[in-house]
């Protein structure tokens, strides 16, 4: 099992989107998108469905939990989810709720 | 972002600018607003601007800017912005922060609008003001706090010209000391405004050069502390701006009067009409007008542009600044060094760089109603050609 490397949080910390960051369904792009000041990154599929759990109460393990439910039929996807989380760290998207 | 979509097929707008109103409190001697705007007719109502808000909701745009004028000056901008966020637009307002109270401040962060980005008040008279004076600093200071207040990213605009360049590192320090996270130093574009004044605005290769000195010693002192972006002046530059990143391809402005552009700036152009939402839907002036269609793809464009490989990345610059330098719109933006019309703007820049102004040069001429009067008197009629 991958364990978070770079991610700065512990995996059942609570994950929220960052500040003036906002996540939304877009009908015209079709996809899940990130709204922030003067600008949009698109997430379609998968980025979508991990970024939607990220609400600020869900950890790590929670996402990749529930993930695995939604997605009966998938293999692990803990790896996958690790990987997006960094990326999205690494631009700014996301971090630790406080608690 | 997108790029930009083909003549046959335009992509969905992404922005919207909403010019709510051209009532301003200031006189900015660098106002992108038409310089005849005195002549425009009537704002549109609340309910034409929610209009508005929809319309450009269901074309797709995601980023909304409340602009103007000084947007504050509507008091129907909370409805708007209740509308606004109801809708799922990200909104910005764009201000001076002259008229924001922590009353409607309260009501914009109930309502959801999700960014501020406070400009400088500055014209010449009032940024010699601010740079001297303690009372209008406290405003400013006052107004960054209430911001910070109700939990908004503190971003701050600056227009710099050649009778503020010089200061480039007292308005750094004082942005810091407003505790601002973004600056932007955004060195005037010469349109509308800053094009009547642009002989007393245009600063010297010199001045350019320190300022940015400036910046980046300031950068490195403070770290990811501010992030300050400096925008170069495209007088100075050799190749253009991808303006507006292609006609008619993310942007679109609604005018105070109701009038739809693709730029600010489009209104000046010869030739096109561009309709108003008072009688079209906006899904027809984005898609079928012909002033949005105008200048999308590169079928009408001249030589150097037709046959440069550029042209997918700069879309040949800006329509408008063809048109004020040249007279004619299709040209090259005569800010790249391939247009046979570069020298009308490396001559300007030589001019700027003398260490006087030559005798000669127009007063500078504040933006305001009487002003906006005489310039509207002094040039054509504004019936479009069809």
């Amino acid at each position: 099992m991958a364990q978070p490397k770079r991610l700065p949080f512990d995996h059942d910390a609570p994950i929220a989107l960052a500040k003036y960051y906002r996540f939304q369904w877009e009908p015209a792009q079709d996809c899940h998108v990130l709204l922030y000041p003067e600008g949009m990154v698109k997430l379609p599929g998968s980025a979508g469905e991990i970024m939607k759990r990220v609400d600020g109460s869900r950890s790590l393990d929670a996402i990749v939990a529930e993930l695995q439910a939604a997605f009966p039929g998938a293999p692990d996807l803990r790896a996958d989810v690790v990987d997006f989380l960094e990326v999205a760290h690494g631009n700014g998207w996301i971090r630790e709720q406080a608690r | 972002m997108e790029t930009a979509g083909s003549a046959n097929k335009p992509g969905n707008p992404l922005w919207l600018l909403a010019e709510v109103t051209y009532k301003c409190p200031l006189h900015c001697v660098f106002c992108y607003n038409p310089v005849d705007y005195t002549r425009y007719g009537p704002e549109l109502d609340t309910q034409a601007w929610l209009r508005v808000l929809r319309e450009g909701r269901e074309l797709g745009a995601t980023q909304l800017g409340f602009s103007g004028g000084e947007p504050l000056m509507r008091d129907d901008l909370e409805e708007m912005v209740t509308e606004a966020r109801r809708l799922g637009y990200y909104s910005n307002l764009i201000t001076s922060g002259i008229g924001l109270t922590e009353k409607r401040i309260a009501a914009f962060k109930e309502g959801g609008l999700d960014h501020i980005q406070l400009s400088f008040q500055d014209s010449t008279r009032e940024m010699n003001d601010f740079l001297s004076s303690t009372k209008t600093f406290d405003l400013k200071k006052r107004t960054a706090e209430l911001i910070q207040k109700y939990d908004y990213p503190m971003v701050l605009n600056v227009v710099l010209h050649r009778h503020n360049i010089d200061h480039t590192q007292q308005i750094l320090e004082m942005a810091q000391q407003l505790g601002a996270e973004y600056v932007e130093l955004a060195n005037t574009q010469y349109y509308a405004w800053a094009f009547e004044n642009r002989d007393q605005l245009l600063p010297s290769r010199d001045q350019l050069m320190r300022a940015e000195e400036v910046t980046n010693r300031f950068r490195e002192r403070v770290g990811n502390a501010m992030k300050v972006y400096f925008v170069v002046p495209d007088y100075h530059a050799t190749r253009p701006k991808a303006c507006m990143n292609g006609w008619g391809s993310l942007f679109v402005t609604v005018t105070a009067d109701g009038v739809v552009l693709p730029c600010h700036e489009a209104r000046m152009l010869p030739g096109l009409t561009f309709p108003n939402v008072r009688d079209h839907p906006l899904r027809w002036i984005w898609y079928d007008s012909p002033g949005f269609n105008a200048y999308r793809g590169d079928g009408w464009m001249q030589e150097p542009c037709r046959s440069c490989p550029d042209k997918v990345k700069d879309f040949g610059g800006c329509r408008c600044q063809a048109f004020m330098l040249t007279g004619d719109a299709t040209n090259a933006d005569p800010v790249c060094e391939l247009s046979p019309h570069h020298h009308l703007v490396t001559e300007a820049v030589e001019r700027a760089d003398r260490p006087a102004l030559p005798a000669g040069v127009k007063p500078i001429v504040f933006r305001d109603d009487r002003n906006s009067r005489a310039l509207s008197a002094a040039s054509e009629p504004a019936t479009p050609v069809t």
